[in-house]
């Protein structure tokens, strides 16, 4: 008489995030290639290849941060004008010289270092939500550029534009830097305890504290290094326009851009949950999605209208994926709805 | 032997109002120490107090022969002394080694030890005897029992000695229970000191070896397990005995027509569904955790709605897809997770009173809002205002804000689930006194219950649930054996009344 009832156990069905954003990757590169064949081109051609690595290479950069900081629980907004005021600070430090080349890219790094610890010790020490803190420290560099360049200012000697301009094969540096600096920030995130800590305090800074953590270290930590990448991406527009401008990041729209690159890329918005590899599977979706419609010519509207649809449905798509399913006892096929 | 941990002339007072009066406790190595009281007797205080959440006014506490006063959480936990508490401290998103490791990573050469760490949870996991949670599992794939123990697990890599577990088995399955109790065992004979803050008196006869009595705050008493029964144990902790927890049905209670009826429903966790809800009836609805219990509710409820089958409501077919049609028709589901399901935490009383109203009837808003005083005081709520933040309520008086919410409506049907789950014993009468008071207007009841007591002593009818299906029907006054065996299906039919 060993009647134990099996008991209803909730089952979580749950893919790998990152899985599926490469999975939706190959779609649209599927697509796309088909797309752009009707219109007699090639999308495997090696200059397509380029443009698509090329376009991946300096939002990567500003996501790769963008993604320490999300995970952490914060936003930073700052992005934009950190990259045009690191633009700026090395063309004008260079001033067409290759000597200079190297502290330029110094003070422009140690500036945007500033910038992003202020951005940590405004969100841990005085409580303000990342959001506003950064929205704040943005506003504050967009005035400060504004008031001081009236244009495009300095000038980035040719061997550094080189950077820019070259790569292995239809692999540009660029990218190749960018790759390297993920895979440092991926090791950084599971190799150091900083890096553990980073998703105990966006997980939940509850838990986090009563585990004794210093929970203001993982956070200051993560804006630090998101301005610093969006400082390399300073430098790389700057490489690749010869010229420092204070409004190569506004323009480029790389706040919002690169927070829906990590979102795409299965990171919680609200921290915790999310890798690096998957915010680098959602910046080559853009950058896939930006190359197939300029082949095509497709309105710059409308591209945006196409970027805005993809946002949405990848994050309807994660949403929904999380299901906690009760376990169904009795036959589904005769359910009506 | 020497006590682990002693407590001697502890008191606490929050706002002036004293919570813990002269308790005193001694815990011996290897051995369970049971801790029980009613809701508000101070268990849970005196719990924090030894876990270093709070700080108590007066007394001592010693820990391993030394006077201790901890002030945080971690200090106890490093000192040896962990508490797993009934809401975990743990990291939904990472895995169990990391959870376990949190804030303690184990390095190589300056960087984590990711495979090291998981071995070591391996390891620790092993030493409480479970083999079947991976240490790279992400945390939110386990169970809420697995979660437990991962729990444990982090208080047993402190090398504690001393394990405080707050209604451990709250929120777990039958089978699951046993997992713990062989978990505890496995602790004991580590040497480690358990204190085991429970409800459940059958839990707390049949692991522990010193038995712990408070009440308002002071402590009645603290004698061996083997000198108690169950009887004498309720009586020390309510002063009263169990057969007055029950009120009688009313006077003028009659059992009217058939209020509700459900024919051969069923969808995809429950089936073949046969159910009568007479005017003035009380029906209990027993059965085993995942028996369909809750499901029932929830499809008559239209939360999750039946498929298949037909309902009616006072001899009209009504179908109810969704909560708002069920509203709209008079039904009411007082749900069993009141934090979650029941209540805006951050709203006040008025407008957790009015939510429904407000959201299906909104014409009878102004009407409602002049009758809900009245209601809240006839529930007995205590409650410092009408814009008072429901979170700041005790687990009872939420309830009676619950209870308020669904009585402004009027509703014909009233489903309850777990009606009294996590509230002390004066608003568990209060509660059964209502039930009583709504059968007498004509209401039809239906309490989902996983306490036996409750059903035996309330219903007027028992329906028992087992695999999804109603497996027998019985009547008032049925022993806790027969429920149980046709909740477990080893019951014959026969004792099917009809």
């Amino acid at each position: 008489m060993t009647a134990t009832a099996a008991p209803a156990r909730r089952r979580r069905i749950r893919l790998d995030s990152t899985v599926i954003v490469y999975l939706a990757l190959i779609g649209v590169i599927i697509v796309g290639a088909i797309l752009v064949a009707t219109v007699g081109r090639n999308f495997f051609s090696l200059g397509n290849i380029r443009d698509i690595l090329t376009g991946m290479s300096v939002l990567g950069f500003v996501a790769i941060g963008q993604t320490l900081v999300i995970l952490v629980g914060s936003l930073d907004l700052s992005v934009p004008y950190v990259i045009s005021l690191s633009s700026l600070m090395a063309a004008t430090t260079m001033a067409g010289q290759p000597g200079n080349i190297a502290a330029g890219v110094l003070v422009a790094l140690l500036v945007a270092l500033v910038i992003g610890t202020i951005n940590g010790l405004i969100v841990t020490g005085l409580k303000v939500n990342g959001f506003i803190a950064t929205l704040g420290t943005g506003l504050i560099i967009s005035g400060y550029l504004s008031t001081t360049y009236q244009g495009s200012t300095g000038s980035v000697p040719a061997q550094f534009q080189f950077i820019g301009a070259t790569g292995i094969g239809p692999v540009p540096i660029s990218t190749i830097i960018m790759l390297a600096l993920a895979t440092v920030v991926f090791l950084f995130l599971r190799k150091t305890r900083t890096g553990h800590h980073i998703y105990a305090v966006g997980g939940s800074l509850g838990v986090a504290r009563l585990s004794g953590l210093r929970t203001a270290t993982p956070i200051i930590v993560a804006h630090a290094i998101c301005s610093v990448t969006a400082a390399l991406a300073g430098l790389l527009l700057a490489s690749r326009l010869g010229v420092g401008t204070p409004t190569v990041g506004s323009q480029g729209g790389y706040d919002l851009l690169s927070i829906a690159a990590v979102v795409l890329g299965g990171t919680l918005l609200a921290g915790g949950r999310g890798s690096i590899w998957g915010t680098i599977g959602g910046v080559a979706i853009f950058a896939v999605l930006d190359s197939v419609m300029s082949v095509l010519q497709v309105n710059p509207f409308l591209k945006d209208v196409v970027r805005g649809i993809v946002i949405v449905a990848a994050v309807a798509i994660y949403t929904g994926r999380v299901v906690l399913e009760r376990r169904a006892r009795f036959s589904t096929k005769e359910v009506r709805r | 032997m020497t006590a682990i941990l002693s407590v001697s002339d502890v008191w606490k007072s929050f706002f002036g109002v004293p919570v813990l009066k002269g308790v005193s406790l001694e815990l011996q190595p290897g051995s369970v120490h049971g801790l029980i009281g009613e809701n508000g007797a101070g268990k849970s205080t005196l719990m924090k107090i030894v876990a270093g959440v709070y700080t108590k006014d007066s007394g001592t506490v010693r820990f391993d022969g030394r006077e201790v006063d901890y002030t945080h959480p971690l200090q106890a936990m490093r000192a040896g002394v962990a508490t797993v508490f009934q809401e975990f401290n743990l990291l939904p998103d990472r895995s169990v080694a990391e959870n376990v490791f949190l804030g303690r990573e184990p390095r190589k050469g300056g960087f984590v030890d990711n495979r090291g760490m998981a071995r070591r949870t391996a390891e620790l996991l092993a030493e409480l005897g479970i083999d079947f949670i991976d240490p790279e599992a992400r945390v939110s794939s386990l169970t809420v029992a697995e979660q437990q123990i991962v729990e444990i697990t982090k208080a047993l890599s402190f090398d504690a000695r001393v394990i405080s577990m707050d209604e451990p088995t709250a929120a777990l399955a039958d089978h699951e229970v046993e997992l713990l109790y062989g978990i505890i065992r496995r602790l004991q004979q580590r040497g480690v000191a358990i204190l085991y803050v429970s409800h459940r008196l059958k839990e707390i006869f049949d692991l522990c070896d010193t038995i712990t009595v408070l009440k308002d705050g002071a402590l009645i008493s603290s004698t061996p397990a083997s000198d108690l029964d169950a009887a004498e144990l309720v009586r020390r902790m309510v002063g009263r005995s169990i057969e007055a927890f029950f009120p009688d049905p009313l006077p003028g209670t009659e059992r009217g027509p058939v209020r509700l009826r459900v024919s051969g429903g069923g969808n995809d966790y429950i089936d073949g569904i046969d159910l009568q809800l007479h005017a003035g009836e009380i029906v209990g609805i027993a059965g085993l955790q995942g028996s369909g219990r809750t499901e029932l509710a929830e499809a008559i409820f239209g939360a999750v709605p039946f498929s298949r089958g037909t309902m009616e409501l006072d001899g009209a077919a009504v179908r109810i897809g969704s909560p708002r049609r069920a509203v709209r028709s008079g039904i009411a589901l007082i749900t069993e997770d009141r934090k979650a399901q029941g209540l805006a935490l951050a709203q006040s009383v008025l407008d957790n009173a009015l939510l429904v109203i407000r959201g299906v009837f909104p014409s009878r808003t102004r009407a409602a809002r002049r009758r809900i005083p009245g209601v809240l005081s006839s529930l007995e709520v205590s409650f410092r205002g009408l814009d008072q933040e429901v979170q700041f309520l005790s687990g009872g008086n939420q309830q009676k804000v619950v209870l308020a919410k669904w009585l402004a409506t009027d509703p014909r049907v009233v489903i309850l689930d777990e009606p009294t789950r996590g509230i002390d014993v004066g608003a568990k009468v209060a509660v059964y006194t209502l039930m009583r008071e709504l059968a007498a207007k004509g209401v039809a009841i239906l309490m989902v219950s996983s306490e036996l007591p409750e059903v035996i002593g309330m219903s007027d009818r028992i329906v028992v649930l087992h695999d999804g299906r109603i497996s027998a029907e019985l009547e008032p006054g049925s022993s806790e054996e027969a429920v149980l065996s046709a909740a477990t299906g080893t019951g014959a039919l026969g004792e099917v009344v009809q």
